[in-house]
């Protein structure tokens, strides 16, 4: 996934400490990634290649029309999107990923929050998770597709705006990694430092404030990585029952319908909605890098690479 | 008015066929200032003892005060300071912040608390250190931070869970002759928990060694040996003496 060199730069660009050496963490990071980039297209055009010339076709034909010149999809992004059309493919798509991301941090932001709530509920009342976290898991596996038309529906009558709907949706995704790693976070704290709060008659809620969501926040930040990225995947799916030409899901489904003629238009598509993701969740690991400080890992900058070992 | 009265006090752990009767018929009383010892064998409910005082467990049966008052009470007026063999200092805090935490939620405001926290941290040696966080600090450093922590809110029992356990030979005596010094000032009461003969001579005016199964106290020793304690009490005879009778009271019950 070419994501996550993005996002270790990022935190890198954060952490004073860590770039002792010569060549800063972030440019390094940086250049990883765009050389694994390179390897991606490289493999691709590769198979293009190779399967050409050999005439095979399994598993994928290598003709233009299913799998298309990485530069093609390059180039279709900087023509116009439809004949005659005014803005360039990569505005539309740049439009459409804004506009979907809006829907996505709402329905992170609203997933989160009911998240952590559920969460903070269950840890302070074993009763309430052994009897309401069943439904929490059986939740998660009723398909999203099947939900997302019935909040539509009820969001219109109720004249929310529909973004503000598809964002629901995307929330139904988020909330769940939230709350089981927040609940297993809250839970991380040593027993003897849940008996020294005690030992200083501390109020439930201080043990919370002081000890236990403090000790769950490197769990909150896993959850939440994850969150980000589903909750681009709950807006796009969010996205097809409300039928507005707005997100990347109304664009993802017209550029599908014409996969066979232009192929290249629905994989720039998908390339700008990885693009989204990775911004987010990029977005979220610099979130972490102030918020959760002096952790262990720092020690990583102190840590002596083989080479460095080996010639000490 | 002694500090802690423990009268018939017995423990037991779960029910069925996998009942543990951990203490049996305890009575023990420390007089305020006091600095006492418990040792024993391992499993002998040396810990037990220590969080039924702590108000961590309640007795099965039997009564426990603490300065008059239950061991509830007592620990709802902030009058334990527990140091545990695991240092359990929270590592997303500094040093300062850490000795503060108890100032904190006894609701101390922030100059008072900032004070506080200096003053113990000199107490212990780290004034240096309060901008550090837990983990850039030895094993011997954070344990005085669990140390300027529970004395922080100056609670009048200290209770201490084998605090040098987890310390090599040379750091454990530096300890002690810190918490020595520390008590010599601030005259709190102690219970110490250890393993270690040598430390409980050293350290108490009186050991309580317990027996094994279902723990009970076998016998008290009176150490003493006066008080500064120091290099010299370590080659005294007197020492010893007391250190043989601590061991051979521990093997009469064996
Ligand atoms: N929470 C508990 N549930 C069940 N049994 C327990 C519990 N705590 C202690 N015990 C039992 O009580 C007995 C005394 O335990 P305790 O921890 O007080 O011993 P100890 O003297 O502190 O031992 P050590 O020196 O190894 O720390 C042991 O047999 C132990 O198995
Ligand atoms: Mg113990």
């Amino acid at each position: 996934m070419p994501g996550l060199p993005v996002v270790f730069s990022a935190m890198a660009a954060v952490s004073p400490t860590l770039e002792a050496r010569t060549v800063p963490r972030w440019v390094r990071s940086t250049l990883w990634f765009l050389l694994i980039v390179a390897v991606l297209v490289l493999v691709w055009e590769a198979y293009k290649f190779i399967w050409t010339q050999l005439e095979w076709t399994w598993p994928v034909r290598p003709i233009n029309r299913s799998m298309p010149h990485t530069w093609d999809i390059v180039s279709a992004m900087f023509r116009p999107a439809r004949r005659g059309g005014e803005d360039i493919l990569l505005v539309i798509l740049a439009e459409a990923a804004l506009f979907t991301l809006r829907e996505a941090v709402l329905g992170f932001v609203i997933g989160g929050v009911f998240g952590f709530l559920l969460a903070v509920v269950f840890v302070r009342s074993p009763l309430a998770e052994r009897s309401l976290m069943p439904y929490v898991v059986a939740s998660q596996t009723v398909p999203i597709i099947a939900v997302a038309p019935m909040v539509v529906l009820w969001a219109g009558r109720n004249d929310w705006p529909q973004w503000v709907a598809v964002a629901f949706i995307a929330s139904y995704l988020t909330f769940f990694p939230v709350t089981i790693n927040t609940l297993r976070g809250l839970q991380s704290p040593d027993p003897t430092a849940t008996e020294l709060m005690r030992s200083y008659a501390a109020r439930p809620g201080q043990v919370l404030r002081k000890l236990q969501v403090p000790a769950a926040l490197p769990y909150i930040f896993t959850a939440l990585k994850i969150s980000a990225t589903a909750s681009v995947i709950g807006s796009i799916i969010g996205e097809l029952p409300a039928g507005f030409p707005d997100g990347l899901g109304r664009v993802l489904l017209n550029f599908a319908s014409t996969f066979s003629t232009s192929p290249e238009k629905l994989f720039a598509t998908v390339f700008m909605s990885a693009v989204a993701g990775i911004v987010f969740v990029a977005a979220v690991s610099l979130a972490e890098r102030v918020v959760v400080r002096s952790r262990p890992e720092v020690f990583a900058g102190d840590m002596l690479t083989p080479d460095e070992g080996r010639a000490g | 008015m002694s500090a802690v009265e423990i009268r018939g006090v017995g423990k037991t752990f779960g029910r069925g066929a996998g009942v543990v009767e951990a203490l049996q018929n305890i009575n023990l009383s420390i007089e305020t200032g006091e600095f006492v010892s418990l040792i024993g064998p391992s499993g002998c409910g040396k810990s037990t003892l220590l969080r039924l005082v702590g108000d961590l467990l309640a007795p099965s049966t039997g009564t426990l005060t603490v300065g008059g008052k239950t061991p509830h009470a007592a620990r709802e007026d902030r009058d334990y300071g527990m140091v545990f063999q695991k240092a359990t200092l929270l590592d997303w805090r500094t040093v300062r912040r850490n000795v503060e935490l108890p100032l904190e939620i006894m609701g101390i405001d922030g100059e008072e608390r900032q004070s506080r926290a200096a003053e113990m941290l000199a107490l212990v040696g780290l004034s240096e250190f309060a901008g550090h966080y837990p983990w850039q600090l030895s094993g011997g450093m954070q344990q005085r931070v669990a140390i300027a922590r529970a004395l922080s809110f100056e609670p009048s029992l200290l209770l201490m869970d084998e605090p040098f356990g987890a310390l090599d030979e040379m750091t454990r005596e530096a300890m002690q002759d810190e918490l020595l010094r520390i008590w010599e000032r601030t005259k709190r009461t102690v219970i110490f928990v250890t393993h270690s003969i040598p430390e409980a001579v050293f350290l108490s005016q009186r050991v309580a060694v317990m027996s094994r199964r279902p723990g009970r106290i076998s016998r008290v020793v009176d150490v003493g040996l006066p008080y500064p304690r120091d290099e010299d009490t370590r080659e005294d005879q007197g020492f010893y003496d007391k250190i043989t009778e601590v061991r051979e009271a521990l093997r009469e019950h064996e």
